[in-house]
């Protein structure tokens, strides 16, 4: 695997790194102001475990890698992480947290909370959350799924905002 | 009619300048022969006194009327850009002055230009800039704007001076010094060119931002590049030493870098005074304006680069000021800057055709002039080619081949180049005449001939266009999710990255630059997302009264499971009816007035399924909003330099909307329901009686003409700007129904029936139902959506007072143009 390959150039900073991640009191000091770094931590790990492989890692962090050309145009294949679809999933998992498979308001509202909660009331976070639910909610269910997240976000360009130059 | 209106102005252009001319010479003689006066004069007539002012003035009236010539025919203009065709109108009046005078008396100075008519169009650049993008590609456009710029100059000199050696033009007394400073001057991309070419071919934001970039930061380049050969071709070949390039280099880094500091001091000037001006807001917009052109001024003094001044300037100080200033200011700032800009940008472009027509300063000499188009076209192309290729292994996102391509051909040249040439000094650089020659044909192909191959050029190439699309919530928040995950990653892997930056510089911005720099009152509502919130639902709440108003359905109000979604139920033919919610007298065409279809229809859904009904006659509609709103605009207007009241007063301006609103809303219902009058309005006298198609009584609007005049007499006066949702900061609000409220009409209502004597006032006017307790209390508060609770509507109100946000929707990002 292509991803594989690259992350081995850097198999000795990342080893060290998910060594600290797999420990379940996991610091790292930025990562507590950020709002929303509790979740992407527990999006390293896989559901149920504890603990943390070095290929689950490595795969997790292969979401952000740049977007590149299509080596093998095998259908067959499984979505790849890094493509655009790869992206959204990845993002959307940070909502869905129950794994459901939608988004639903006290979701999306759990993270408008952790990101906007100083500075705006919680009744607006409300409304705030409500709208962007009816926005992206295209049959009417009062969630979003993944079909509906990946509509509401299609002219965003995935290649700018989702990529970490080093993972190329 | 075109050809008519060309005849005329250009007939009026005549009268303008001929007279002008005489007059210059008789002044003379008048000024001779007044000298003996030998009684009172009754009229006189004083040139002398106003003619520097005149002049100007007549100038810059002679620039619009052409520019509003040339833009009366899209078709043409959408073919050639319009800045070519000011050039060309430029050739008819230097013209026109040349049969006149038989010599040019006018010209593009290098004062007037450099001191006039450039600083606004970059003042407007800088305060316009797109910071994020600006800065995202900071480092490309560096490169290409110092390196690029140096490349261009030192292969334009070299290549001409080897041609010249090698005898391709024939006898020319330059020496290599002064072919490295025509290369100097001419190799800068110029702003204002590819701001008036780009902006008619909306490219992608990268691109235009490194094309645009470029222009603006390599003036940094080409005043040390000029300034330096200047001296060195004064000094003379031999006493240029290692010391001397030295300086040169130092130079360089004091005049850049000394350039933007200045401008980042004057922007946090600007950013402080901005602070301090709560008291005196007619006149913040001045100091913008004022401290702008001072940043260019105090560069120009100390020798610095004078457009990186006010390039970083405006670049500091947007978010400041912006968030600062009233929100009137800043649509004022926003709306004269575009004028400004746009002026100088007409001006500067005629009086480039002007400055054309001048027999004096052509000297033609074919292999130079070839062979510099030629030099600058190659080597712009391989300049880029070249610099891109190290670039892509940084960037995140490469830049593709196209792209590239389109970078290179939007090398234009234009007047920056011209006025330094002019600068030149003719004792020290004899071929002065032949190297402003070229210049000008140079600027001249770049302007017209790729400006009128830009587009199909972009088209043919398939370059990727600006995208225009509206402002979801989801994608603001999600591009929030996104800068957080990035950053969280960023921490995880240990990289510093990009990222990195970005959440350390907000972090120390949210610390103490918000602290310094803005009031307090503007530090609470920062937030992106929620203003983001705010306008959506600002917009969502006037489509909603407009839709109200349009099909007069009330279910809406009544039935709160009813859930407006206008994405989904409006077409895209209401959407295009639906009016610029932003101004005010478009919000007239926003209330149609209906026949109403005798079954009464409550389900808003069913109709809008019975698709648009017709629109009526707009004239009559449009008489009589001006004549509805008149009123309210008397009110606001007060003759005063000083104040522009706006009545600030919360109760005061919740109450006044509430009672539009619900006088509105009642209206409809009662058109539809046909209700008879009850007793109460028995107060009113009947002065009229009209009917209507439906053979229903209604009573006319006079009487309320009565009632509000007693109103008024009582003190009321709303003197409030009654903009959609501008002035008042939530009009989707209307929590505090006052179910006692007496039936009070606004006087812009009443005062219709004065004015509009001969219109037919509209059935929605003229009804005047009584209002119930009962009827109000089922006018419930609009409801953006049957989730939000009363709480969301009263949590907006104690804000609504700070809350600065300027009611424009964002513009959707084309290039500014």
């Amino acid at each position: 695997l292509s991803f594989l390959e690259c992350s081995w150039r850097f198999c000795g900073r990342f080893k060290a790194l998910w060594m600290k991640a797999a420990l379940p009191d996991f610091k790292i000091r930025e990562l507590t102001e950020n709002p929303i770094g509790g979740r992407i931590i527990a999006a390293f790990f896989p559901p149920e475990k504890e603990r943390l492989d070095f290929p689950s890692f490595v795969r997790i962090l292969a979401h952000f890698r740049p977007i590149g050309k299509n080596r093998s145009r095998d259908r067959a294949q499984p979505e790849q992480a890094n493509s655009r679809t790869g992206k959204l999933k990845f993002a959307f998992e940070l909502y869905d947290q129950d794994r459901d498979g939608k988004i639903s308001r006290e979701e999306l509202l759990q993270v408008l909370r952790a990101m906007l909660g100083l500075q705006v009331t919680e009744e607006q976070l409300r409304s705030i959350a409500e709208r962007a639910i009816q926005e992206a909610d295209l049959d009417g269910d009062g969630a979003i799924s993944f079909d509906e997240f990946k509509k509401s976000l299609e002219k965003v360009d995935m290649e700018h905002k989702m990529n970490i130059r080093f993972l190329k | 009619i075109h050809a008519g209106l060309w005849l005329l102005v250009s007939a009026m252009l005549l009268c303008c300048v001929s007279p002008l001319k005489a007059e210059l010479k008789n002044s003379q003689h008048d000024s001779h022969s007044n000298s003996n006066i030998t009684g009172i004069s009754i009229v006189s007539f004083k040139w002398e006194h106003v003619k520097a002012p005149y002049i100007v003035a007549v100038w810059v009236l002679v620039c619009f009327l052409c520019k509003l010539v040339i833009e009366a025919n899209h078709h043409v203009t959408s073919i050639i850009p319009e800045s070519a065709l000011l050039i060309c109108a430029g050739f008819i009046l230097g013209g026109i002055i040349w049969g006149a005078d038989h010599q040019q008396t006018f010209s593009l100075t290098p004062v007037v230009f450099f001191y006039y008519l450039l600083p606004p169009i970059i003042v407007d650049s800088g305060y316009h800039m797109p910071n994020k993008l600006f800065f995202s590609n900071l480092g490309a456009i560096l490169v290409h704007a110092i390196i690029g710029t140096c490349w261009n100059a030192a292969t334009l000199g070299l290549s001409l001076w080897g041609c010249q050696k090698g005898g391709a033009m024939g006898d020319l007394d330059i020496g290599l010094l002064q072919y490295l400073l025509f290369g100097s001057l001419i190799a800068a991309v110029d702003p204002v060119a590819v701001l008036a070419v780009f902006e008619q071919v909306h490219v992608n934001d990268v691109l235009f931002i490194l094309v645009f970039g470029e222009s603006l930061l390599n003036d940094g380049v080409t005043v040390v590049l000029f300034n330096v050969f200047d001296a060195f071709v004064t000094l003379g070949g031999a006493q240029i030493d290692a010391v001397e390039i030295i300086k040169g280099i130092i130079s360089f880094f004091v005049v850049a870098f000394g350039g933007s500091l200045l401008g980042m001091v004057f922007g946090i000037l600007m950013c402080f005074l901005t602070r301090c001006t709560k008291n005196i807001e007619i006149i913040e917009p001045g100091f913008i304006f004022v401290v702008g052109y001072l940043s260019y001024l105090t560069a120009e003094m100390l020798s610095l680069s004078a457009i990186l001044s006010c390039v970083f300037c405006g670049v500091c100080c947007q978010k400041y000021i912006n968030a600062n200033m009233n929100e009137n200011s800043v649509k004022t700032v926003k709306y004269v800057m575009k004028v400004l800009a746009n002026g100088s940008e007409t001006m500067i472009f005629v009086f480039l055709g002007i400055s054309a027509i001048d027999k004096t300063i052509w000297v033609w000499n074919t292999g130079f002039i070839l062979l510099t188009l030629l030099f600058i076209f190659v080597y712009r192309f391989i300049g880029v080619f070249l610099l891109t290729w190290p670039l892509n292994r940084y960037r995140l996102v490469p830049l593709e081949f196209i792209d590239q391509l389109i970078m290179g051909f939007g090398g234009l040249r234009g007047a920056v180049a011209y006025g330094l040439a002019v600068m030149m000094d003719e004792k020290k650089i004899k071929e002065k005449n032949l190297m402003v020659s070229t210049t000008l044909i140079v600027v001249f192909f770049t302007v017209i001939i790729q400006g009128i191959l830009m587009k199909p050029v972009v088209t043919w190439l398939k370059v990727k266009r600006a995208t225009l699309h509206d402002l979801t919530l989801i994608e603001k928040v999600q591009n929030r999710v996104f800068e957080h995950m990035l950053v969280a990653v960023e921490d995880i892997s240990g990289q510093i990255g990009h990222n990195y930056f970005r959440d350390k510089w907000k972090n120390f911005e949210e610390k103490w630059m918000m602290w310094m720099l803005m009031k307090p009152s503007a530090r609470k509502t920062q937030d992106h997302v929620f203003s983001v919130f705010h306008q959506l639902n600002l917009k969502d709440a006037v489509e909603y009264v407009t839709e109200g108003e349009r099909s007069g359905s009330l279910e809406f109000i009544r039935n709160d499971s009813v859930l407006i979604d206008f994405k989904k139920k409006l077409g895209d033919d209401m959407l295009e009816a639906m009016p610029d919610v932003t101004a005010d007298t478009s919000f007239d065409q926003g209330i149609m007035l209906r026949d109403p279809v005798p079954s009464v229809s409550l389900e808003m859904h069913e109709q809008t399924m019975n698709g648009l009904r017709e629109m009526e006659d707009l004239n009559s509609h449009h008489l009589l909003q001006e004549h509805l709103y008149k009123g309210r605009k008397q009110h606001r207007h007060r003759f005063s330099r000083n104040h522009l009241s706006i009545n600030t007063d919360e109760d005061e301006v919740q109450e006044i909307f509430q009672r539009t609103m619900r006088k509105r809303l009642e209206s409809f219902k009662s058109a539809k329901m046909g209700m008879a009058l009850p007793k109460t309005i028995s107060k009113h006298t009947k002065k009229e009686q009209q009917k209507t198609p439906n053979g229903k009584n209604r009573i006319s609007v006079d009487e309320d003409y009565e009632f509000s005049e007693a109103d008024s007499a009582s003190g009321y006066d709303p003197s409030f700007t009654y903009r959609a949702g501008g002035g008042i900061e939530n009009p989707a609000f209307m929590a505090d129904l006052d179910p006692v409220v007496p039936l009070q009409i606004p006087p812009w209502l009443a005062e219709a029936e004065l004015d509009s004597g001969g219109v037919a006032p509209s059935q929605r006017a003229q009804a005047r139902p009584p209002l119930t307790a009962g009827d109000l209390r089922r006018l419930a508060p609009l409801r953006i959506s049957t989730q939000s609770t009363d709480s969301f509507m009263m949590a907006d109100i104690p804000d609504a007072e700070q809350r600065r946000d300027s009611f424009d929707l964002p513009p959707p990002p084309p290039p500014p143009p």
